[in-house]
């Protein structure tokens, strides 16, 4: 079991340092570098040499790359060319905002995706199976964006249930303990202001939660359909089980080994989706962060947030294949 | 289920017996499919709309209309009336042309990221599965960091990296995605053919080794990744919106295609959703579609085909 994870993680950092080398030398190759977006398009040539002197940037590739590196192993990303604060902190200050709503995304798409991908597959070829299969399909192909905006529309503009925009009132003052504004709330007893967080939190949630929720359901259901199907679920069923117990310890436990890696591939396509819903919904993570750094050419953010956003990835995916061995005791790693 | 495999396997039976190769059968069992009929009929009319959208369309993209840029101000915008059944875009042009004359534009972005993918996608795959060793290390390797980023930010970095937002910069960025699960799957399929009979057979029999790869595998290959193509059409089309969402994409509001036009909607939400509205179902349908056709293909190709 040790010896998997150590190899696993030693596999890790190949990848890493290549997608460190890929992300570094081709922001580099750029027309227009940060010296030209800090100055602006009529700076002098002279002004921006002397920036990219400060910055570094009129080193060769190669050494920059290592000092690059030697910083980002210690936890130095630079500072950002926009604000000027380090990255390794904007990015710290913004986690909890983008985990909250992918957290609450995914919960929203693991609570509902799993029962009714078992409810599907159980009816399967009825109209309520038929129906399921029809609306993943529907839920792919909607640009996740243009929900967002109409829910916005729906939800916030025309009825008014939820806020359209935003993390927390402006009227409310709540204290920050975690950056988690519905858990700051519970902590510190400021019952209002997690209730609050909580409905700003809905429709974001929701939009992002869509694509996640259709490939839970889909693959929940065909992998409760192979399961089914099985001489081990006939054998428990004619043994006399009850139903629940075939269910739960028979066909669930054998049907969600796929599912959980599909969770586990979720949380990368999540990170993406928030760069999208963070803007509609005017959220403040790092989706935003990212969306300001591509637009205003700031390298060492882009380079920062790059490389962790792959960094969890990889992570969680590791998790995810450990996790096989708790949920399924043939698994053996080796 | 048991009755419905058994079904199958003895029409596949007498479909060989009859003559009919796997892909004959496959094809019978498309047009008995709902689902395909719907995915194929989308993708059909989508197809026609593009190829003769300069036809169809009763105006140009970027013909300026006197008549609804007299009611064009601040905060309105004419609505459908005669003549227009769509209404007025922001710059007092036909809108209804414009989403006709967006289907081309659309499909373009779509096939031409899907193309170029497909392309370097299958080199690189042929490359790594006809080679093996080192070769296939090192390219797999690199791909197994592309497919390590989530796509939509792979994406955007990509298209970030432009000196200015452009369609070429969207179709390359959505391109460059595509390219490592083309690759993925080709060298998945023809590393599982290299150890098989046909493939031992003709290497024994001094066939030399581009001839097999190229005569013998690619072509047991190219359903898979013709399947992957359609698929990937659907969320080219999607991926190449979200980017120009991000304002990504092309500044020339002559361009009519549906994803710019989407993103370009967003100041005239409030009092005019239907500029949103039209491109966006566009989109969602033609993606839809793409789906419905790729998926039932896939089922139909596969000789498993249970589901």
């Amino acid at each position: 079991m040790l010896r998997f994870v150590l190899r696993r993680l030693l596999q890790v950092i190949p990848t890493l340092l290549l997608l460190s080398i890929l992300v570094f030398v081709w922001l580099r190759n750029l027309p227009g570098g940060p010296a030209t977006a800090f100055l602006g398009d009529r700076a002098t040539p002279e002004r921006v040499a002397d920036l990219n002197r400060v910055l570094g940037l009129d080193q060769p590739i190669p050494v920059q790359y290592v000092k690059f590196l030697g910083r980002a192993v210690t936890g130095n990303f630079g500072t950002s060319t926009i604000t000027g604060q380090d990255v390794l902190d904007e990015i710290g200050r913004a986690l909890p905002a983008t985990i909250e709503l992918s957290m609450a995304a995914l919960g929203i798409a693991i609570v509902l995706g799993i029962p009714l991908g078992y409810l599907a597959a159980r009816q399967h070829g009825r109209p309520l199976d038929v129906s399921t299969v029809i609306g993943t399909l529907v839920g792919v192909a909607v640009p996740v964006f243009f929900l967002g905006y109409l829910l916005k529309a729906m939800f916030a503009v025309q009825l008014g249930w939820f806020p359209p925009s935003g993390r927390q009132s402006v009227t409310i003052d709540a204290t920050s303990v975690t950056g988690f504004a519905v858990l700051d709330g519970i902590l510190t007893r400021e019952w209002d202001a997690s209730m609050d967080a909580l409905v700003h939190l809905v429709l974001p949630a929701v939009a992002l939660a869509t694509i996640p929720l259709a490939v839970i359901v889909r693959i929940t259901r065909a992998s409760v359909l192979d399961v089914v199907g099985a001489d081990f679920v006939r054998t428990a069923n004619s043994k006399g089980l009850t139903p629940g117990t075939v269910r739960n310890r028979h066909v669930l436990r054998n049907a969600l080994l796929p599912v959980s890696t599909t969770i586990g591939l979720q949380i990368g396509l999540l990170l993406a989706g928030a760069v999208l819903t963070e803007r509609v919904f005017v959220w403040g993570g790092v989706g935003t962060l990212l969306a300001d750094a591509i637009t205003q050419r700031d390298y060492p953010r882009l380079q920062a947030v790059l490389l962790l956003g792959a960094l969890v990835f990889v992570l969680v995916n590791l998790l995810v294949d450990l996790s096989y061995a708790i949920i399924d005791p043939r698994v053996r790693l080796s | 289920m048991i009755t419905t495999w058994g079904a199958r396997r003895k029409a596949r039976i007498d479909g060989l017996a009859a003559g009919r190769s796997l892909t004959a059968e496959a094809f019978a069992r498309l047009r008995r499919n709902p689902v395909a009929i719907t995915g194929a009929v989308i993708v059909g009319v989508f197809l026609v709309v593009a190829a003769l959208a300069p036809l169809i369309a009763p105006h140009g993209a970027t013909d300026v209309f006197p008549e609804l840029q007299r009611e064009l101000r601040p905060g309105h915008i004419p609505g459908p009336q005669p003549g227009f059944p769509l209404g007025s875009d922001d710059l007092a042009r036909d809108f209804y042309s414009r989403m006709i004359l967006g289907a081309q534009q659309t499909l373009a972005v779509g096939v031409v990221a899907t193309l170029i993918g497909l392309v370097v996608g299958i080199v690189i795959g042929l490359l790594a599965g006809a080679f093996g060793g080192w070769v296939d290390t090192v390219l797999m390797r690199v791909t197994d960091v592309l497919l390590a980023i989530p796509s939509l930010l792979l994406a955007i970095s990509v298209a970030a990296l432009a000196p200015s937002p452009s369609q070429t910069t969207i179709i390359i960025a959505v391109a460059i995605v595509n390219v490592p699960i083309f690759a993925r799957l080709l060298r998945g399929t023809m590393l599982a053919q290299r150890e098989s009979d046909h493939v031992v057979a003709v290497t024994a029999l001094g066939v030399r080794r581009r001839a097999v790869v190229l005569r013998h595998m690619l072509p047991n290959a190219i359903g898979v990744v013709i399947v992957q193509a359609t698929l990937t059409l659907a969320t080219s089309i999607l991926d190449a919106a979200a980017l120009s969402f991000l304002g990504l994409g092309d500044a020339d509001p002559a361009r009519a295609e549906w994803g710019l036009m989407l993103a370009r909607a967003q100041p005239y939400l409030e009092f005019r959703p239907g500029l949103a509205f039209w491109p966006a179902i566009a989109i969602i349908i033609v993606a839809l579609g793409f789906t419905l056709l790729g998926e039932s293909l896939r089922e139909a190709l596969d000789p498993k085909g249970r589901r």
